[in-house]
């Protein structure tokens, strides 16, 4: 990744600030505009069931998005989170076929996260090697392995208990999942705000070495967060395994662009350095409403991912036109 | 002598192809037979060529992951073009799969060049919208082998001298990228500008403009493989090619090309390419199931990332180095 153009503010945070919180201000009027937008066109959005549907677009992929945030706010990336879940989503199938109950799965899910989190984050830190590559080539180990032990099979017979973790309902319309998402989204809102963990990790994403040289361990840091990102793959990988009740080796093929896309749309910048939970958050809400929406209107889904694209290139290519505009 | 050899990366690789060849043939001697080589090696070409295109986008510090995408948003294209005019000639075929190549490789250029957004960014985005364009041009259809026409299959499978079109152009291909990448201005500007970006720019090298050219060639490569893809397994549908740009990435990391950019030789894109193509036709022969491939590349990425790391430690700031082991 370039770091050539990045520049350094003479004035720290003061006008900084602002515009993030102009951008998430943007961003929740987006939301706001295709909610509306989305009622208008379709007389099935406004249905507390269906919207409870429409959360099951987002919430497993911004689980990871929140851990992906802080990662890419410390100037590294995991593109293989998707092939994360493909993997401990195997463990589990696998576990099930020898007996083994719910709260093993669970253990099995988050363990194989972790450790996919740890082989990621020792190649990066121990040995210095770039993230990209390294998680490029993770994300075809990973999901290679899963294909090894599935080939073109699929485990099913997940047990009834471990199916809530994706079908239950904890009150009315509100399902587990959505309230995983709610927790989690604090979780991380503290940490990365109201923490030292927080700081130094907005410190290492400015500058690395500076950070080096005010005592932040940089390397330990990043080790964490990519255990960090293991481990909501593995949360995810729990969430989306019991609400398909199967697994095949391309389960959650091509997650790693759309969780990318989330934080990117939510002001993180992808140079590392700056961006908050609250626009991961909305960005959130705002991909599962298009996405829902333009399910309700029939549009196939691989049309969506042309507006997922457009809006991945357009969110960041917009804001520097419009500087290049007001510069002329 | 070890740091010899770990330095050049090209002839280590000629050691482990050579190793690896000779591993299968003392079981299997059929598969070193010429006829069966040539056979490797053609099927190898599309990977070949699309590696030379993304060793010069990573050489400029950049990386291409809509290659595989911009392949077969092209040759669903000049399918299509095929199907609804049968009688055109297959140069203005070649010339429409190279001329739109070309244009998505220059989008993604423009991108990363005038709005200065990290090419990562560009490519992911764009990867999604060329594959999603082709479902709409296509309307999710296949463009079937009886609807080609017969010229349009049989060009990249003429048979020259032993070798199909497809493996000559792979050979084309990497002499003349060898000869600009060493012989010409603009070969010296992709090193110089991926090596050190701010002394390229005081020796009045334009980074953007040196990377919009290597999106560029690598999207000109791309629009040529997607004819010869979809000619040379005379289908063409949305998923074609899905993924091949990790393999392109892989083949580039493993013959050597550094991801921070100015290290890497069209040899060495070669040989990384031959190397994997090597592995993908000998499973099947060897008889591992095929679904070892994809852990397989993946290992062969980290494996030979770390190598590159390794040979690439002793030079630079060894101040800072230490430092950070302290940490």
């Amino acid at each position: 990744m370039s770091s050539t153009d990045r520049f350094i503010p003479d004035r720290l945070r003061s006008p900084f600030e602002q515009r993030l919180k102009s951008w998430e201000t943007l961003l929740l009027a987006v939301a706001i505009a295709i909610f509306v937008a989305n009622s208008f066109a379709s007389p099935y959005f406004l249905n507390a069931w269906n919207l409870s549907d429409a959360t099951f677009n987002f919430t497993e992929k911004a689980m990871i998005a929140f851990a992906m945030a802080l990662l890419i706010i410390s100037g590294e990336i995991d593109l293989s989170v998707a092939s994360i879940i493909a993997l401990a989503s195997t463990a589990m199938g696998a576990a099930v076929q020898v007996g083994i109950g719910t709260p093993g799965l669970v253990l099995i899910g988050l363990g194989v996260g972790l450790i996919c989190g740890a082989f990621n984050g020792v190649l990066v830190t121990r040995l210095g090697l770039p993230s990209i590559v390294v998680t490029i080539g993770t994300m075809s180990l990973f999901r290679g392995i899963s294909s090894i032990v599935l080939g073109d099979q699929a485990y099913r017979g997940y047990p009834d208990s471990f199916s809530w973790f994706g079908q239950g309902y904890v009150w009315w319309v509100i399902s587990f999942e959505f309230v995983l998402f709610a927790i989690i989204a604090l979780i991380y809102a503290v940490l990365l705000h109201k923490t030292n963990f927080g700081r130094a990790v907005y410190a290492i994403g400015n500058n690395a070495t500076g950070a080096m040289f005010s005592g932040i361990r940089v390397q330990r840091v990043k080790f964490i967060l990519f255990l960090l990102t293991g481990l909501m793959s593995g949360v995810a990988a729990i969430c989306l395994t019991a609400r398909l009740g199967s697994t095949r080796p391309s389960i959650a093929t091509g997650w790693e662009l759309e969780i990318v896309t989330m934080v990117v749309l939510g002001g993180v910048s992808i140079l590392g350095g700056s961006g908050t939970i609250v626009g991961v958050v909305i960005a959130a809400f705002v991909m599962g409403l298009v996405t829902f929406g333009l399910g309700l209107l029939n549009v196939p889904g691989i049309v969506m991912s042309i507006v997922i694209g457009a809006l991945l290139i357009g969110v960041i290519a917009l804001p520097r036109l419009w500087t290049m505009w007001r510069g002329r | 002598m070890l740091k010899r050899l770990l330095t050049s990366r090209e002839a280590l690789l000629v050691g482990a192809i050579v190793l690896l060849l000779a591993l299968i043939a003392s079981r299997f001697p059929a598969f070193i037979t010429p006829a069966n080589l040539a056979n490797v090696f053609n099927d190898t070409s599309p990977l070949i060529l699309l590696a030379i295109g993304q060793m010069i986008v990573i050489l400029t510090k950049c990386i291409d992951l809509s290659v595989a995408a911009n392949l077969a948003l092209t040759g669903m294209v000049v399918s299509m073009v095929n199907v609804a005019a049968p009688d055109l000639p297959i140069l203005v075929i070649l010339a429409i799969a190279v001329g739109l190549g070309t244009l998505l490789g220059m989008i993604n250029g423009v991108l990363v060049w005038k709005l200065a957004i990290p090419p990562i960014v560009v490519t992911l985005g764009t990867m999604t919208i060329f594959r999603g364009i082709i479902f709409v041009i296509s309307d999710g259809k296949w463009v079937n082998s009886h609807e080609m026409s017969a010229a349009f299959k049989a060009f990249p499978r003429t048979v020259l001298l032993g070798l199909p079109v497809l493996g000559w152009i792979a050979i084309l291909a990497v002499i003349l990228f060898t000869i600009v990448m060493t012989r010409t201005t603009l070969g010296r500007a992709f090193y110089a500008a991926g090596g050190n970006p701010h002394a390229a720019t005081y020796a009045g090298i334009n980074v953007g403009k040196t990377q919009f050219w290597a999106f560029t060639i690598s999207g000109a490569l791309a629009g040529l493989t997607g004819y010869l893809w979809v000619s040379r397994f005379a289908v063409s549908y949305v998923d074609i090619a899905g993924g091949f740009e990790l393999d392109v990435v892989a083949a580039c990391v493993i013959g050597g090309v550094s991801i921070m950019g100015g290290i890497g030789t069209v040899a060495g894109a070669l040989l990384g390419a031959l190397f994997l193509g090597i592995i993908k036709n000998a499973l099947p022969v060897v008889d591992i199931s095929p679904f070892w491939q994809m852990a397989i590349s993946g290992g062969a990425i980290i494996i030979a990332v770390a190598l590159n790391a390794q040979a690439n430690r002793k030079k630079g700031r060894i101040i800072l180095k230490r430092a950070e082991q302290v940490s």
